[in-house]
């Protein structure tokens, strides 16, 4: 269906069938000129405009009607470069896309369920984000704005990756400012700042099953899912109290998502569980290794887990952010030299940021990093 | 006070478990043929036979672990209704299993979770029905761990750590925290030696009278019979052969095979 060869960037270069040619490939050659390899796309504006509708990932689902689909997608690419070899929007092909859409409505009818999914190899090793890179693909549209996060980072090697991937075969617009972004896509944090209705948040999920620790059938797992027996995760978290005094899980802390699925909301740490409580924004999950997705639409309860007499309680640190002094927030700690001299920020760099440009000061926000 | 004592009486003479004519084949292989057997509250029923006579086909096919091929089980539940197992669904069944119900297998790695604590095998069942206050789960751990004499300062060790005689107890423990009304057990005592089986089978006992339990014991040993049992079956090439209070049948068997059983290994 597709032929794959990486240009110079590093990243694949794919060549889309035409359906109504049985699927031969319309051109190997390499990119020449034109738009490629990043950027360009989307930031300016005005080619993003070009391009509204035109490369909606719904238009060229085939299906109703007998013209050979993404016929309009192709010929708005080709007008631009007619030399250009051309993508699916967004990388993953439109029968592919429409899969994972139907997981995804499946996901978001049963908050919290895990649903299978023919997950695809994606140009990037598994535990790099392929599961959120493929949700990502399925929802998003020509004038979505992408923001891609990893651990609270906009400028890590793999969110730059990813961010680039998305630019490259989608055009769309990025941004690292969570405000202005429509679809983020995160790696074991959810930004600061509270998202809105019209945002969506795509989770990497490495293990989704929150039974596993305990249960590793996969067979049982699922059963226990479906008889809503859950006593196990109190044993774990009982576990937990015996040996060390209190709840000691602090990453991917279990949650029941609307009083009856128990959800693994990815290795987050538990200070942001309560962000995804009755959240405004929808919150899809991809796990691409282990072919899951599961779902947490706008305005669901989502309570973590705890005793009675253990009651769930996030981190609290003891200082504010040493750069834009913020408190409440989730902080990082870093080394600055090798006597011990250390720091804590920020571990959501664009919240740190905004809050400088607004002229907020930490302690050490005058020294250099 | 003992739970049978707080039954109305109307309760300890209707039959908590209801067997008619169960047959069970494993293919065309006979596993139990043709098997009646009502037990009542409070009441030690002991299956016993030779090797491959069908006493565990019979077990697993009373707790639900095993569809027969004919006939009925059935089981008193609270509401004081009787209802086929096989027509409850599996949730209910599943429930049942971890409340109404225990089950001691031979194996006691079969019936712990290996790798968590002594407590947390304990105070499964007990979040798994909604418990919810880790003090009082660990009380209760606690106070079961001691009434089948494991050390209380075992409580957070794994039962990897443990012997033979120390898991089954572990397992029993672990059990009987939800005050089932009717316990399987597969070969409570097999696999242990002969001082740690006599201290065991003193414990079931005592536990079995003081709990009022129900209970169904699996057992090729004429002599765990005897210490446990009211009533007993003897079961020879998938049927039974020999039926009655356990005194009578060993007093005073009526059939060969029986008097050959009891001749044969009871007088050590
Ligand atoms: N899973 C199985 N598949 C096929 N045949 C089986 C299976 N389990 C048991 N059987 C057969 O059913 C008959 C009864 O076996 P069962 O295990 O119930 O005997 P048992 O009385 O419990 O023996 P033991 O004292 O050795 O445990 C035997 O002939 C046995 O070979
Ligand atoms: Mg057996």
């Amino acid at each position: 269906m597709m032929d794959v060869d990486v240009n110079e960037a590093g990243l694949p270069r794919v060549v889309v069938s035409d359906p109504a040619a049985g699927f031969t490939p319309l051109s190997n050659s390499p990119p020449q000129g034109g738009r490629g390899p990043v950027g360009g796309l989307g930031e300016g504006g005005s080619e993003t405009a070009d391009l509204d509708g035109a490369l909606s990932p719904l238009e060229g689902e085939s299906g109703s009607g007998g013209e050979p689909p993404r016929e309009g997608a192709l010929g708005a690419v080709l007008d631009d470069d007619a030399t250009l070899p051309t993508y699916s929007f967004a990388y993953l092909d439109e029968q592919t896309k429409r899969m994972i859409r139907r997981a995804i409505l499946k996901g978001i009818a049963i908050p919290g369920y895990q649903v299978p999914f023919a997950s695809r190899e994606m140009p990037m090793p598994y535990g790099w984000g392929t599961g959120g890179v493929q949700v990502t693909a399925a929802v998003i549209g020509p004038d979505d704005v992408l923001k891609v996060i990893d651990q609270g980072a906009d400028d890590t090697t793999n969110a730059v990756a990813i961010r680039g991937f998305f630019q490259k075969t989608a055009g769309v617009a990025t941004t690292t400012r969570t405000g202005e972004a429509t679809v983020i896509q995160t790696r074991h944090r959810i930004p600061e700042r509270t998202l809105e209705a019209h945002q969506i948040l795509v989770y990497q999920v490495p293990i989704p099953e929150p039974l596993r620790y305990l249960e590793p059938r996969e067979t049982e797992t699922r059963k226990l899912h479906g008889l809503e027996e859950y006593g196990l995760m109190h044993v774990k978290l009982y576990e937990d109290i015996a040996r060390h005094g209190h709840i000691a899980t602090t990453f991917a802390y279990p949650v029941k998502v609307e009083g009856r699925y128990i959800m693994d909301p990815s290795p987050t740490p538990k200070f942001d569980n309560p962000k995804m409580h009755r959240s405004k924004a929808l919150q899809l999950f991809g796990a691409g290794r282990e072919k899951r997705i599961y779902a947490v639409p706008p305005h669901t309860d989502v309570v973590s887990l705890d005793f009675e007499d253990h009651p769930f309680r996030i981190q609290s640190f003891s200082q504010p952010c040493a750069l834009c002094a913020a408190e409440g927030v989730y902080l990082d700690e870093v080394i600055l030299d090798d006597r011990g001299g250390r720091m804590f920020v920020c571990s959501d760099t664009d919240h740190c940021e905004e809050r400088r440009a607004a002229g907020h000061r930490g302690a050490l926000s005058g020294e250099a990093l | 006070m003992s739970a049978v004592a707080m039954l109305p009486d109307a309760e300890t003479e209707r039959p908590l478990l209801k067997v008619s004519r169960l047959s069970h084949y494993y293919g065309a292989r006979l596993g139990c043929r043709d098997v009646s057997l009502d037990v009542y509250p409070g009441e030690v029923v002991a299956v016993v036979g030779e090797s491959g006579s069908g006493k565990t086909t019979l077990l697993n096919c009373l707790a639900g672990r095993l569809t027969p091929t004919a006939g009925s089980v059935e089981f008193r539940m609270r509401d004081g209704r009787l209802r086929s197992l096989f027509g409850l669904t599996e949730a209910e069944r599943r429930l049942l299993a971890r409340t109404d119900w225990g089950f001691v297998h031979q194996n006691p790695a079969e019936g712990l979770r290996m790798t968590v604590s002594a407590g947390a095998n304990v105070g499964e069942r007990l979040m798994a029905i909604g418990d919810r206050h880790y003090g009082t789960i660990r009380a209760t751990a606690l106070d079961w761990l001691a009434r089948v004499e494991i050390a209380a300062d075992r409580i957070d060790d794994e039962p990897r750590s443990f012997s033979g005689g120390m898991r089954q107890r572990l397992q029993i423990a672990r059990n009987l925290v939800t005050r089932p009304r009717l316990v399987f057990m597969d070969e409570p005592t097999g696999g242990l030696d002969v001082s740690v089986q006599a201290r065991l089978l003193d414990l079931l006992r005592q536990l079995v009278a003081d709990l009022g339990l129900a209970a169904v014991v699996v057992t090729h040993d004429l002599a765990v019979a005897r210490l446990l049992s009211d009533r007993m079956l003897v079961m020879k090439d998938g049927t039974v052969i020999e039926h009655g209070l356990t005194d009578r049948v060993l007093d005073d068997p009526r059939e060969p095979y029986t008097q050959l059983l009891v001749s044969s290994i009871l007088q050590v």
